[in-house]
């Protein structure tokens, strides 16, 4: 069966998302992470999506609903690499990414992702509503 | 959608898996990226056939979508017919609000398509099944 990998890199969890996903395909996922959070007790979850030509409502409730259940298993969860043309579509389409921090690249994600860990409350101005 | 529209290649793609909603996705991107349409536009015409064919789906019980590149005097476009037998919509006012929903999403679907696209109507009754047709012009 298809999956997409999960790397555990220092305190934190790598996933990046390189085909197109059909809907249970990211359902799947977001099931994975969730065991793997418990599993390896990381404090946080960076997913890059550069690879990704689309964002729909359902990927993006997947991306919401995985930083809502890291948030509840103590852990932070940045979005990297989103392609301009998809962040024009997801505003004009209606999406907010509830919860989302978000980061340019995979670098910058990392650098939020630790500021984030060390002090929770103060990951502000950096993207992402709390 | 006047008499001056001509429709010019056309398919038409089942509607019923999660696989499928991917693969339309794909034939969309195909057919406005080979009209010409930019990154964005293509962007966003696709996501807005992602929303429709999962309602079509989750809604309608599945169904099929004709895709079709469509000319009028001085502009191309495409237009998308996504077609199901389903128990059809009661108020289509209603369902067109943001944030209005029966199957526990986010109510983006039907409000965020037409805003992704130049045309969009929606022909449905209860029982009757639901007819949407989205066109998008490729911007000069």
């Amino acid at each position: 069966m298809e999956q997409i990998p999960i790397l555990k890199v220092g305190r934190c969890l790598l996933v990046s998302i390189q085909i197109d996903m059909h809907d249970k395909l990211a359902m799947a996922l977001q099931d994975d992470l969730t065991q793997k959070l418990v599993d390896t007790r990381a404090r946080g979850v960076l997913i890059d999506i550069s690879a990704l030509d689309l964002v729909d409502s359902f990927i993006g409730r997947m991306l919401s609903n995985i930083a809502a259940m890291a948030r509840v298993l103590d852990a932070q969860t940045v979005v990297v690499g989103m392609r301009p043309q998809v962040a024009i579509t997801l505003v004009e389409l209606g999406l907010t990414l509830t919860g989302i921090h978000t980061a340019l690249d995979v670098d910058k994600g990392l650098a939020l992702i630790n500021r984030l860990i060390d002090d929770p409350d103060g990951g502000s101005g950096a993207g992402g509503a709390q | 959608m006047g008499a001056a529209v001509q429709a010019e290649r056309s398919s038409t793609l089942e509607v019923r898996t999660s696989e499928d909603v991917v693969r339309v996705r794909q034939e969309v991107r195909n057919r406005t990226a080979a009209v010409g349409f930019s990154l964005v536009d293509q962007t966003k015409f696709v996501t807005a056939a992602s929303e429709i064919a999962r309602n079509t789906i989750d809604h309608g019980e599945g169904g099929t979508v004709r895709i079709e590149v469509v000319a009028a005097p001085g502009k191309k476009g495409v237009r998308l017919v996504f077609e199901d037998q389903g128990p059809g919509i009661a108020d289509i006012k209603l369902a067109m609000q943001d944030g209005y929903t029966t199957g526990g999403g986010l109510g983006m679907g039907m409000p965020g398509s037409k805003r992704l696209s130049n045309e969009f109507y929606v022909e449905s009754a209860p029982g009757k099944g639901t007819k949407v047709t989205l066109v998008r012009w490729k911007s000069t």
